[in-house]
Protein backbone atom coordinates (compact mmCIF):
# COMPACT_ATOMS: atom_id res chain seq x y z
CA UNK A 1 0.00 0.00 0.00
CA UNK A 2 1.64 3.74 -1.21
CA UNK A 3 0.55 6.25 0.45
CA UNK A 4 1.16 10.01 -0.41
CA UNK A 5 2.35 12.73 1.38
CA UNK A 6 -1.17 14.79 1.05
CA UNK A 7 -2.72 11.35 2.78
CA UNK A 8 -0.26 11.78 5.91
CA UNK A 9 -0.65 15.51 6.40
CA UNK A 10 -4.51 14.71 6.29
CA UNK A 11 -4.43 12.36 8.77
CA UNK A 12 -2.51 14.57 10.57
CA UNK A 13 -4.58 17.80 10.34
CA UNK A 14 -7.62 15.28 11.80
CA UNK A 15 -5.74 14.66 14.46
CA UNK A 16 -4.44 18.37 15.92
CA UNK A 17 -0.77 16.70 15.51
CA UNK A 18 2.23 18.76 14.03
CA UNK A 19 4.73 16.73 12.69
CA UNK A 20 8.04 17.84 11.37
CA UNK A 21 8.63 16.67 7.66
CA UNK A 22 11.18 13.82 9.08
CA UNK A 23 8.24 12.39 11.48
CA UNK A 24 6.01 12.33 8.40
CA UNK A 25 7.89 10.35 6.83
CA UNK A 26 8.50 7.83 9.45
CA UNK A 27 4.99 7.87 10.11
CA UNK A 28 3.91 7.09 6.43
CA UNK A 29 6.67 4.36 6.62
CA UNK A 30 4.79 2.43 9.51
CA UNK A 31 0.98 3.48 7.98
CA UNK A 32 2.04 1.99 4.74
CA UNK A 33 3.20 -1.45 6.61
CA UNK A 34 -0.17 -1.56 8.63
CA UNK A 35 -1.89 -1.14 5.77
CA UNK A 36 -0.23 -3.75 4.10
CA UNK A 37 -0.97 -6.24 6.67
CA UNK A 38 -4.69 -4.96 6.32
CA UNK A 39 -4.45 -5.49 2.67
CA UNK A 40 -3.64 -9.16 2.71
CA UNK A 41 -6.21 -9.88 4.79
CA UNK A 42 -8.44 -8.75 1.96
CA UNK A 43 -7.18 -12.14 0.52
CA UNK A 44 -9.28 -13.72 2.46
CA UNK A 45 -13.10 -14.60 1.28
CA UNK A 46 -15.23 -12.65 3.72
CA UNK A 47 -18.26 -12.41 1.99
CA UNK A 48 -20.30 -13.86 4.76
CA UNK A 49 -18.58 -13.12 7.46
CA UNK A 50 -20.15 -10.30 9.54
CA UNK A 51 -17.85 -7.12 10.89
CA UNK A 52 -16.19 -7.77 13.74
CA UNK A 53 -17.79 -4.69 16.12
CA UNK A 54 -16.23 -5.84 19.32
CA UNK A 55 -13.49 -7.71 20.33
CA UNK A 56 -14.73 -9.75 23.15
CA UNK A 57 -18.04 -11.60 22.37
CA UNK A 58 -19.98 -9.91 25.40
CA UNK A 59 -23.54 -7.73 24.52
CA UNK A 60 -25.82 -6.05 26.65
CA UNK A 61 -23.79 -4.31 29.45
CA UNK A 62 -26.42 -1.87 31.48
CA UNK A 63 -25.97 0.45 34.35
CA UNK A 64 -29.34 1.15 36.26
CA UNK A 65 -30.58 5.22 35.23
CA UNK A 66 -29.44 6.31 38.84
CA UNK A 67 -28.02 9.53 39.12
CA UNK A 68 -25.21 10.45 41.74
CA UNK A 69 -22.64 13.09 42.32
CA UNK A 70 -19.65 12.60 41.66
CA UNK A 71 -16.87 14.63 43.90
CA UNK A 72 -13.90 14.95 41.52
CA UNK A 73 -14.36 17.82 39.59
CA UNK A 74 -12.57 20.21 42.14
CA UNK A 75 -9.56 18.58 41.84
CA UNK A 76 -10.22 17.65 37.85
CA UNK A 77 -10.72 21.47 37.74
CA UNK A 78 -7.39 22.08 39.94
CA UNK A 79 -5.56 20.06 37.21
CA UNK A 80 -6.74 21.61 34.09
CA UNK A 81 -4.72 24.01 32.42
CA UNK A 82 -6.78 26.95 32.59
CA UNK A 83 -9.54 27.73 34.60
CA UNK A 84 -12.02 30.28 35.09
CA UNK A 85 -15.74 30.35 37.58
CA UNK A 86 -15.55 27.21 38.10
CA UNK A 87 -14.84 26.46 34.04
CA UNK A 88 -12.15 25.31 31.96
CA UNK A 89 -11.01 28.16 29.87
CA UNK A 90 -10.00 27.32 26.53
CA UNK A 91 -8.97 30.48 23.13
CA UNK A 92 -11.45 32.01 22.21
CA UNK A 93 -14.00 29.87 20.02
CA UNK A 94 -16.15 31.88 17.43
CA UNK A 95 -19.86 30.53 18.38
CA UNK B 1 -39.13 28.70 -13.64
CA UNK B 2 -41.20 27.21 -10.73
CA UNK B 3 -39.42 25.99 -7.70
CA UNK B 4 -39.97 23.66 -5.45
CA UNK B 5 -38.70 23.00 -1.88
CA UNK B 6 -36.52 19.30 -0.54
CA UNK B 7 -36.41 19.42 2.88
CA UNK B 8 -35.56 17.18 5.76
CA UNK B 9 -35.30 17.43 9.28
CA UNK B 10 -32.42 16.11 11.75
CA UNK B 11 -34.32 16.12 15.20
CA UNK B 12 -32.17 15.72 18.26
CA UNK B 13 -34.54 15.00 20.92
CA UNK B 14 -33.02 14.86 24.91
CA UNK B 15 -34.24 11.26 26.49
CA UNK B 16 -36.06 11.72 29.88
CA UNK B 17 -33.29 10.08 31.92
CA UNK B 18 -32.53 10.93 35.43
CA UNK B 19 -28.97 10.23 34.21
CA UNK B 20 -26.44 10.40 31.25
CA UNK B 21 -25.77 8.05 28.87
CA UNK B 22 -22.79 6.27 29.72
CA UNK B 23 -22.29 7.67 33.52
CA UNK B 24 -24.54 8.06 36.57
CA UNK B 25 -24.31 11.72 36.06
CA UNK B 26 -27.57 14.01 36.73
CA UNK B 27 -29.23 15.10 33.74
CA UNK B 28 -31.26 18.17 35.23
CA UNK B 29 -31.48 21.33 33.46
CA UNK B 30 -29.77 24.75 34.83
CA UNK B 31 -27.49 23.32 37.25
CA UNK B 32 -23.73 24.97 38.70
CA UNK B 33 -20.86 24.81 35.59
CA UNK B 34 -19.33 21.45 35.67
CA UNK B 35 -21.22 20.22 38.84
CA UNK B 36 -22.72 17.13 36.73
CA UNK B 37 -19.85 16.18 35.84
CA UNK B 38 -17.36 12.74 36.16
CA UNK B 39 -14.49 11.32 35.15
CA UNK B 40 -16.33 9.51 32.34
CA UNK B 41 -18.34 12.51 30.69
CA UNK B 42 -14.89 14.55 30.76
CA UNK B 43 -13.41 12.13 28.89
CA UNK B 44 -10.35 10.84 31.52
CA UNK B 45 -8.10 8.39 30.29
CA UNK B 46 -9.09 4.89 31.83
CA UNK B 47 -12.20 5.14 32.33
CA UNK B 48 -15.02 3.11 30.90
CA UNK B 49 -18.85 3.97 29.26
CA UNK B 50 -21.57 1.39 30.67
CA UNK B 51 -24.60 1.84 28.62
CA UNK B 52 -28.09 3.79 30.86
CA UNK B 53 -30.70 0.78 30.19
CA UNK B 54 -33.61 3.16 30.40
CA UNK B 55 -31.94 5.74 27.38
CA UNK B 56 -32.33 2.17 25.40
CA UNK B 57 -35.97 1.84 25.92
CA UNK B 58 -37.16 5.33 25.72
CA UNK B 59 -35.31 5.44 22.36
CA UNK B 60 -37.20 2.12 21.71
CA UNK B 61 -40.29 3.68 22.76
CA UNK B 62 -39.21 6.64 20.31
CA UNK B 63 -39.22 4.21 17.36
CA UNK B 64 -41.77 2.53 17.92
CA UNK B 65 -44.08 5.18 18.41
CA UNK B 66 -42.93 6.58 14.95
CA UNK B 67 -43.52 3.32 13.34
CA UNK B 68 -40.15 2.10 12.40
CA UNK B 69 -38.38 -1.15 12.83
CA UNK B 70 -36.53 -1.58 15.56
CA UNK B 71 -33.09 -3.08 15.02
CA UNK B 72 -32.55 -6.08 16.77
CA UNK B 73 -28.60 -6.06 17.10
CA UNK B 74 -27.13 -2.09 16.80
CA UNK B 75 -23.92 -0.84 17.55
CA UNK B 76 -21.51 2.17 19.19
CA UNK B 77 -19.52 4.35 17.02
CA UNK B 78 -16.96 6.82 17.64
CA UNK B 79 -17.28 9.94 15.54
CA UNK B 80 -14.46 11.72 15.69
CA UNK B 81 -13.76 15.65 15.63
CA UNK B 82 -11.99 17.77 17.60
CA UNK B 83 -13.95 20.77 19.50
CA UNK B 84 -13.78 22.13 23.03
CA UNK B 85 -17.33 21.43 23.73
CA UNK B 86 -16.03 17.67 23.12
CA UNK B 87 -13.73 16.33 25.88
CA UNK B 88 -13.05 12.77 24.47
CA UNK B 89 -12.12 14.52 20.90
CA UNK B 90 -15.34 12.10 19.50
CA UNK B 91 -19.01 11.91 20.60
CA UNK B 92 -20.25 8.16 20.92
CA UNK B 93 -23.31 7.82 18.34
CA UNK B 94 -24.38 4.91 16.09
CA UNK B 95 -23.71 5.17 12.33
CA UNK B 96 -23.58 1.86 10.38
CA UNK B 97 -26.20 -0.29 12.85
CA UNK B 98 -28.57 2.56 14.59
CA UNK B 99 -31.47 1.34 16.70
CA UNK B 100 -34.13 1.99 14.18
CA UNK B 101 -34.79 2.92 10.74
CA UNK B 102 -37.94 3.02 8.25
CA UNK B 103 -40.63 4.88 10.14
CA UNK B 104 -42.78 7.49 9.05
CA UNK B 105 -45.24 10.56 10.51
CA UNK B 106 -48.58 11.52 9.32
CA UNK B 107 -49.11 14.99 9.20
CA UNK B 108 -52.07 16.96 7.78
CA UNK B 109 -51.56 20.53 6.70
CA UNK B 110 -54.00 22.75 5.06
CA UNK B 111 -56.60 19.71 5.74
CA UNK B 112 -54.35 17.93 3.08
CA UNK B 113 -52.35 14.54 4.48
CA UNK B 114 -48.97 14.00 4.17
CA UNK B 115 -46.73 11.21 4.76
CA UNK B 116 -42.90 12.01 6.03
CA UNK B 117 -41.10 9.07 6.07
CA UNK B 118 -38.28 8.67 8.24
CA UNK B 119 -34.91 7.19 7.68
CA UNK B 120 -33.32 6.45 11.07
CA UNK B 121 -33.40 6.89 14.64
CA UNK B 122 -30.16 6.65 15.96
CA UNK B 123 -28.77 6.78 20.03
CA UNK B 124 -25.62 9.20 20.53
CA UNK B 125 -24.24 11.36 23.59
CA UNK B 126 -25.01 15.02 23.77
CA UNK B 127 -21.96 17.68 23.72
CA UNK B 128 -21.17 20.18 26.35
CA UNK B 129 -21.65 24.26 26.00
CA UNK B 130 -19.12 26.78 25.12
CA UNK B 131 -20.26 30.32 26.99
CA UNK B 132 -18.70 33.52 24.94
CA UNK B 133 -20.06 36.89 26.01
CA UNK B 134 -18.83 37.27 30.03
CA UNK B 135 -16.23 40.42 29.11
CA UNK B 136 -13.59 38.15 28.28
CA UNK B 137 -12.79 38.91 24.60
CA UNK B 138 -9.93 36.51 24.73
CA UNK B 139 -10.87 33.09 25.67
CA UNK B 140 -14.55 30.80 25.89
CA UNK B 141 -15.65 29.15 29.36
CA UNK B 142 -16.28 25.38 28.88
CA UNK B 143 -19.72 24.31 31.01
CA UNK B 144 -19.62 19.57 30.51
CA UNK B 145 -23.00 19.58 32.14
CA UNK B 146 -24.77 18.80 29.24
CA UNK B 147 -21.59 16.52 28.15
CA UNK B 148 -22.73 12.86 27.93
CA UNK B 149 -26.50 13.22 28.21
CA UNK B 150 -28.72 10.89 26.21
CA UNK B 151 -30.04 11.75 22.92
CA UNK B 152 -32.05 10.43 20.17
CA UNK B 153 -31.03 11.79 16.17
CA UNK B 154 -34.31 11.05 13.78
CA UNK B 155 -33.46 11.94 10.37
CA UNK B 156 -36.52 12.31 7.84
CA UNK B 157 -36.16 11.38 4.33
CA UNK B 158 -36.32 15.00 2.28
CA UNK B 159 -39.96 14.42 1.69
CA UNK B 160 -40.89 17.69 2.64
CA UNK B 161 -42.06 20.04 0.35
CA UNK B 162 -42.71 23.41 2.76
CA UNK B 163 -42.17 25.52 5.56
CA UNK B 164 -45.57 24.87 6.82
CA UNK B 165 -45.11 21.48 6.26
CA UNK B 166 -41.93 21.40 8.22
CA UNK B 167 -43.15 23.20 10.83
CA UNK B 168 -46.17 20.87 10.90
CA UNK B 169 -44.02 17.59 11.01
CA UNK B 170 -41.76 19.27 14.13
CA UNK B 171 -45.00 20.35 16.08
CA UNK B 172 -46.42 16.60 15.54
CA UNK B 173 -43.13 15.13 16.68
CA UNK B 174 -42.90 17.51 19.73
CA UNK B 175 -46.27 16.31 20.60
CA UNK B 176 -45.21 12.41 20.25
CA UNK B 177 -42.54 12.70 21.87
CA UNK B 178 -43.93 14.27 24.79
CA UNK B 179 -46.78 12.22 24.70
CA UNK B 180 -45.01 8.84 25.08
CA UNK B 181 -42.47 10.45 27.81
CA UNK B 182 -39.24 10.12 25.80
CA UNK B 183 -38.79 14.01 25.36
CA UNK B 184 -40.24 17.31 27.40
CA UNK B 185 -39.73 18.83 24.05
CA UNK B 186 -38.75 22.20 25.38
CA UNK B 187 -36.68 24.10 22.59
CA UNK B 188 -35.76 26.89 24.55
CA UNK B 189 -33.76 25.03 27.26
CA UNK B 190 -32.23 22.84 24.20
CA UNK B 191 -34.10 19.44 24.76
CA UNK B 192 -35.49 19.47 21.36
CA UNK B 193 -33.44 20.49 19.00
CA UNK B 194 -33.79 20.78 14.74
CA UNK B 195 -31.53 20.87 11.61
CA UNK B 196 -32.90 21.59 8.51
CA UNK B 197 -31.34 20.60 4.94
CA UNK B 198 -32.95 22.23 2.43
CA UNK B 199 -32.39 23.02 -1.15
CA UNK B 200 -34.58 23.45 -4.66
CA UNK B 201 -35.55 22.23 -8.15
CA UNK B 202 -37.43 23.19 -10.71
CA UNK B 203 -40.76 21.86 -10.42
CA UNK B 204 -40.64 18.25 -12.51
CA UNK B 205 -37.03 17.80 -11.94
CA UNK B 206 -36.14 14.44 -10.66
CA UNK B 207 -32.40 15.55 -9.23
CA UNK B 208 -32.22 17.19 -6.17
CA UNK B 209 -30.49 20.58 -6.03
CA UNK B 210 -27.75 21.40 -3.97
CA UNK B 211 -28.50 21.67 -0.42
CA UNK B 212 -27.72 23.72 2.64
CA UNK B 213 -28.05 22.71 6.40
CA UNK B 214 -29.50 25.13 8.76
CA UNK B 215 -28.29 25.00 12.48
CA UNK B 216 -29.14 27.14 14.89
CA UNK B 217 -33.23 27.34 14.91
CA UNK B 218 -33.48 27.13 18.49
CA UNK B 219 -36.83 27.98 19.13
CA UNK B 220 -40.41 26.95 17.78
CA UNK B 221 -41.08 29.82 15.18
CA UNK B 222 -37.78 29.86 13.85
CA UNK B 223 -38.37 26.87 12.13
CA UNK B 224 -40.72 27.80 9.21
CA UNK B 225 -39.10 31.36 9.47
CA UNK B 226 -35.50 30.30 9.00
CA UNK B 227 -36.56 27.64 6.19
CA UNK B 228 -38.91 30.18 4.10
CA UNK B 229 -36.08 32.46 4.21
CA UNK B 230 -33.35 30.53 2.79
CA UNK B 231 -36.09 28.98 0.09
CA UNK B 232 -36.58 32.62 -0.82
CA UNK B 233 -32.54 32.96 -0.95
CA UNK B 234 -31.94 30.05 -3.08
CA UNK B 235 -34.35 30.88 -5.45
CA UNK B 236 -33.28 34.66 -5.54
CA UNK B 237 -29.70 32.92 -6.10
CA UNK B 238 -30.13 30.31 -9.27
CA UNK B 239 -32.53 33.50 -11.09
CA UNK B 240 -29.62 35.38 -10.56
CA UNK B 241 -27.52 32.80 -12.76
CA UNK B 242 -25.64 31.53 -9.17
CA UNK B 243 -24.66 28.32 -7.42
CA UNK B 244 -25.86 27.72 -4.27
CA UNK B 245 -23.08 26.99 -2.30
CA UNK B 246 -23.03 23.26 -0.24
CA UNK B 247 -22.27 24.89 2.86
CA UNK B 248 -23.89 24.94 7.06
CA UNK B 249 -25.81 28.44 7.24
CA UNK B 250 -26.80 29.58 10.69
CA UNK B 251 -30.30 31.62 11.62
CA UNK B 252 -29.50 34.75 13.01
CA UNK B 253 -32.93 35.29 14.83
CA UNK B 254 -32.38 39.15 15.36
CA UNK B 255 -31.79 39.91 11.57
CA UNK B 256 -34.03 36.84 10.26
CA UNK B 257 -31.80 35.43 8.05
CA UNK B 258 -29.08 32.85 7.30
CA UNK B 259 -25.40 33.10 7.15
CA UNK B 260 -22.08 30.84 6.18
CA UNK B 261 -21.17 29.57 9.31
CA UNK B 262 -17.84 31.39 9.89
CA UNK B 263 -15.30 28.14 10.71
CA UNK B 264 -12.14 26.95 10.32
CA UNK B 265 -13.41 23.68 9.89
CA UNK B 266 -12.09 21.28 7.27
CA UNK B 267 -14.54 19.31 5.43
CA UNK B 268 -16.24 17.12 7.71
CA UNK B 269 -14.38 13.60 8.03
CA UNK B 270 -15.58 11.93 11.18
CA UNK B 271 -13.65 8.75 10.48
CA UNK B 272 -16.48 6.64 12.09
CA UNK B 273 -15.67 3.11 13.95
CA UNK B 274 -16.80 0.89 16.27
CA UNK B 275 -16.21 2.00 19.87
CA UNK B 276 -14.17 -0.65 21.59
CA UNK B 277 -15.24 0.16 24.97
CA UNK B 278 -18.97 -0.68 24.20
CA UNK B 279 -20.52 -4.11 23.24
CA UNK B 280 -23.80 -4.59 21.38
CA UNK B 281 -26.94 -3.84 21.72
CA UNK B 282 -29.06 -6.61 21.61
CA UNK B 283 -32.95 -6.86 21.84
CA UNK B 284 -35.36 -9.57 21.92
CA UNK B 285 -38.87 -9.41 20.46
CA UNK B 286 -40.31 -9.72 23.26
CA UNK B 287 -38.56 -6.66 24.90
CA UNK B 288 -39.77 -4.89 21.84
CA UNK B 289 -43.15 -5.91 22.23
CA UNK B 290 -43.48 -5.37 25.85
CA UNK B 291 -42.55 -1.89 25.03
CA UNK B 292 -45.22 -1.46 22.43
CA UNK B 293 -47.89 -3.26 24.77
CA UNK B 294 -47.18 -0.06 27.21
CA UNK B 295 -46.75 2.90 24.92
CA UNK B 296 -49.37 5.42 26.25
CA UNK B 297 -51.93 6.84 23.73
CA UNK B 298 -50.73 8.91 21.22
CA UNK B 299 -52.16 12.29 19.98
CA UNK B 300 -53.83 11.27 17.18
CA UNK B 301 -55.93 8.58 19.08
CA UNK B 302 -56.49 10.93 22.03
CA UNK B 303 -57.76 13.54 19.54
CA UNK B 304 -60.31 10.55 18.03
CA UNK B 305 -61.53 9.61 21.19
CA UNK B 306 -61.90 13.31 22.28
CA UNK B 307 -64.18 13.29 19.04
CA UNK B 308 -65.94 10.33 19.61
CA UNK B 309 -66.47 10.36 22.88
CA UNK B 310 -67.10 14.34 24.19
CA UNK B 311 -68.42 14.63 20.63
CA UNK B 312 -65.79 17.81 20.29
CA UNK B 313 -65.35 18.79 16.41
CA UNK B 314 -61.73 17.65 15.21
CA UNK B 315 -60.43 21.19 14.90
CA UNK B 316 -61.13 21.24 18.84
CA UNK B 317 -59.73 17.91 19.45
CA UNK B 318 -56.39 18.57 17.43
CA UNK B 319 -55.93 21.88 20.03
CA UNK B 320 -56.58 20.24 23.02
CA UNK B 321 -53.89 17.06 21.77
CA UNK B 322 -51.51 19.58 20.29
CA UNK B 323 -49.86 19.03 23.87
CA UNK B 324 -50.34 16.61 26.01
CA UNK B 325 -50.36 18.63 29.22
CA UNK B 326 -53.36 20.75 27.50
CA UNK B 327 -54.68 17.41 26.97
CA UNK B 328 -54.65 16.63 30.89
CA UNK B 329 -55.71 19.83 31.71
CA UNK B 330 -59.21 19.36 29.75
CA UNK B 331 -59.73 15.83 31.08
CA UNK B 332 -58.66 16.76 34.54
CA UNK B 333 -61.78 19.51 34.07
CA UNK B 334 -63.73 17.46 33.03
CA UNK B 335 -63.70 14.93 35.50
CA UNK B 336 -64.76 17.57 38.28
CA UNK B 337 -67.56 19.03 35.90
CA UNK B 338 -68.82 16.90 32.77
CA UNK B 339 -69.72 19.20 30.04
CA UNK B 340 -66.94 18.61 27.35
CA UNK B 341 -68.04 21.24 24.95
CA UNK B 342 -68.41 24.20 27.53
CA UNK B 343 -65.15 23.20 28.84
CA UNK B 344 -63.10 22.94 25.75
CA UNK B 345 -64.46 26.23 24.58
CA UNK B 346 -63.51 27.45 27.86
CA UNK B 347 -59.70 26.69 27.57
CA UNK B 348 -59.26 27.42 23.99
CA UNK B 349 -60.47 30.91 24.45
CA UNK B 350 -60.09 32.22 27.51
CA UNK B 351 -57.73 30.47 29.33
CA UNK B 352 -55.35 29.82 26.30
CA UNK B 353 -55.70 33.32 25.53
CA UNK B 354 -54.66 34.45 28.94
CA UNK B 355 -51.86 32.28 28.85
CA UNK B 356 -50.73 33.79 25.83
CA UNK B 357 -50.65 36.94 26.90
CA UNK B 358 -48.74 36.32 29.91
CA UNK B 359 -46.00 34.17 27.93
CA UNK B 360 -47.09 31.31 30.25
CA UNK B 361 -47.13 27.91 29.90
CA UNK B 362 -49.75 25.76 30.52
CA UNK B 363 -47.82 23.59 32.79
CA UNK B 364 -47.56 26.63 35.35
CA UNK B 365 -50.75 27.52 34.40
CA UNK B 366 -52.30 29.91 37.28
CA UNK B 367 -55.76 28.89 37.22
CA UNK B 368 -56.34 24.59 37.82
CA UNK B 369 -58.50 22.28 36.06
CA UNK B 370 -60.43 22.18 38.95
CA UNK B 371 -60.91 25.66 39.65
CA UNK B 372 -61.88 25.79 35.61
CA UNK B 373 -64.89 23.06 36.23
CA UNK B 374 -66.12 25.14 39.60
CA UNK B 375 -66.27 28.20 37.38
CA UNK B 376 -68.19 26.73 34.69
CA UNK B 377 -70.46 25.08 37.68
CA UNK B 378 -71.61 28.30 38.23
CA UNK B 379 -72.46 29.35 35.07
CA UNK B 380 -74.35 26.55 34.30
CA UNK B 381 -76.23 26.47 37.69
CA UNK B 382 -77.50 30.15 36.71
CA UNK B 383 -75.06 31.67 39.46
CA UNK B 384 -73.10 34.01 37.17
CA UNK B 385 -73.55 34.94 33.63
CA UNK B 386 -70.98 33.90 31.06
CA UNK B 387 -70.22 37.25 30.76
CA UNK B 388 -69.45 37.53 34.37
CA UNK B 389 -67.63 34.13 34.09
CA UNK B 390 -65.37 36.23 32.22
CA UNK B 391 -64.63 38.84 34.42
CA UNK B 392 -63.99 36.87 37.59
CA UNK B 393 -61.81 34.32 35.35
CA UNK B 394 -59.56 37.03 34.70
CA UNK B 395 -59.28 37.88 38.37
CA UNK B 396 -58.84 33.85 39.50
CA UNK B 397 -55.79 33.98 36.62
CA UNK B 398 -54.56 36.81 38.22
CA UNK B 399 -54.95 35.86 42.01
CA UNK B 400 -55.26 32.15 41.66
CA UNK B 401 -58.27 32.37 43.93
CA UNK B 402 -61.23 30.45 43.55
CA UNK B 403 -64.39 31.32 41.56
CA UNK B 404 -66.71 31.13 44.86
CA UNK B 405 -65.00 33.63 46.67
CA UNK B 406 -64.40 36.27 43.80
CA UNK B 407 -68.09 36.12 42.93
CA UNK B 408 -68.86 36.78 46.81
CA UNK B 409 -66.19 39.15 47.28
CA UNK B 410 -67.64 41.16 44.21
CA UNK B 411 -71.02 40.37 45.02
CA UNK B 412 -71.51 39.12 41.38
CA UNK B 413 -74.16 36.76 41.68
CA UNK B 414 -76.49 36.79 39.08
CA UNK B 415 -80.06 38.34 39.51
CA UNK B 416 -82.34 35.93 38.90
CA UNK B 417 -85.17 37.10 41.26
CA UNK B 418 -88.25 37.96 39.16
CA UNK B 419 -89.22 40.39 41.40
CA UNK B 420 -86.68 42.79 41.09
CA UNK B 421 -86.18 42.56 37.77
CA UNK B 422 -89.93 43.65 37.20
CA UNK B 423 -88.95 46.53 39.16
CA UNK B 424 -86.08 47.38 37.30
CA UNK B 425 -87.69 46.91 33.63
CA UNK B 426 -90.69 49.14 34.79
CA UNK B 427 -87.96 51.93 35.93
CA UNK B 428 -86.68 51.61 32.57
CA UNK B 429 -89.59 51.77 30.47
CA UNK B 430 -90.81 54.25 32.99
CA UNK B 431 -87.88 56.61 31.79
CA UNK B 432 -87.56 55.60 28.20
CA UNK B 433 -91.22 56.64 27.01
CA UNK B 434 -90.09 57.88 23.67
CA UNK B 435 -88.18 54.55 23.04
CA UNK B 436 -91.21 52.40 24.22
CA UNK B 437 -93.98 54.15 22.04
CA UNK B 438 -91.55 53.37 19.06
CA UNK B 439 -91.56 50.19 19.93
CA UNK B 440 -95.34 50.17 20.36
CA UNK B 441 -95.54 51.23 16.98
CA UNK B 442 -93.53 48.92 15.00
CA UNK B 443 -89.89 49.41 16.11
CA UNK B 444 -88.45 45.60 17.41
CA UNK B 445 -84.84 46.64 16.67
CA UNK B 446 -85.52 48.61 19.72
CA UNK B 447 -85.79 45.17 22.12
CA UNK B 448 -81.59 45.56 21.82
CA UNK B 449 -81.99 48.71 23.10
CA UNK B 450 -84.03 47.69 26.76
CA UNK B 451 -82.19 44.99 27.24
CA UNK B 452 -79.02 46.68 27.34
CA UNK B 453 -80.32 49.39 29.39
CA UNK B 454 -81.64 46.68 32.10
CA UNK B 455 -78.01 45.04 31.69
CA UNK B 456 -76.49 48.49 32.65
CA UNK B 457 -79.05 48.78 35.29
CA UNK B 458 -78.19 45.65 36.92
CA UNK B 459 -74.40 46.07 36.21
CA UNK B 460 -74.70 43.04 33.57
CA UNK B 461 -75.80 40.95 36.94
CA UNK B 462 -79.01 40.31 35.39
CA UNK B 463 -79.88 36.55 34.53
CA UNK B 464 -80.23 37.39 30.55
CA UNK B 465 -82.99 34.97 29.89
CA UNK B 466 -85.07 35.87 32.36
CA UNK B 467 -84.74 39.59 31.09
CA UNK B 468 -85.68 38.79 27.57
CA UNK B 469 -88.79 37.09 28.79
CA UNK B 470 -89.97 39.87 31.10
CA UNK B 471 -89.09 42.39 29.11
CA UNK B 472 -90.58 40.94 25.94
CA UNK B 473 -94.26 40.27 28.62
CA UNK B 474 -94.10 43.97 29.96
CA UNK B 475 -93.22 45.14 26.05
CA UNK B 476 -96.55 44.27 24.89
CA UNK B 477 -98.62 44.38 27.38
ZN1 LIG C 1 -20.40 11.84 34.23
Amino acid sequence: MVLKADDIEKAALLSRLALSDEEKKSIQEKLEQILGYMEKLEELDLKNVEATSHAVSLSNVFRPDHAYTSKEIEDILEQAPDKASGMFRVPKVIG
Amino acid sequence: MEFEAVIGLEVHAQLLTQSKLFCGCSTRFGAKPNSQTCPVCLGLPGVLPVLNEQAVNLAIRAGLALHCEIQLRSIWARKNYFYPDLPKGYQISQFEKPLALRGHLDIVVNEKPYKIHITRIHMEEDAGKLLHEHGDEKSSHVDLNRAGTPLVEIVSEPDIRSALEAGEYLRSLRAILQYCEVCDGNMEEGSLRCDANVSIRPIGQKEFGTRTELKNINSFRYVEKAIEYEIKRQKACIEAGEKIVQETRLWDSARNVTEPMRSKEHAHDYRYFPDPDLVPLILADGQINEIKKNLPELPKAMAARFVKDYQLSDYDAGVLTSEKSLARFFESALSHHNQPKAIANWIQTELLRLLKESGKSIEVSPVSPLQVASLLRLVDGGTISGKIAKVVFEEMFQTGKDAEIIVKEKNLVQVSDSGSLEKTIDAVIATNPKQYEQYRSGKDKLFGFFVGQVMKETKGQANPNMVNDLLKKKLSS
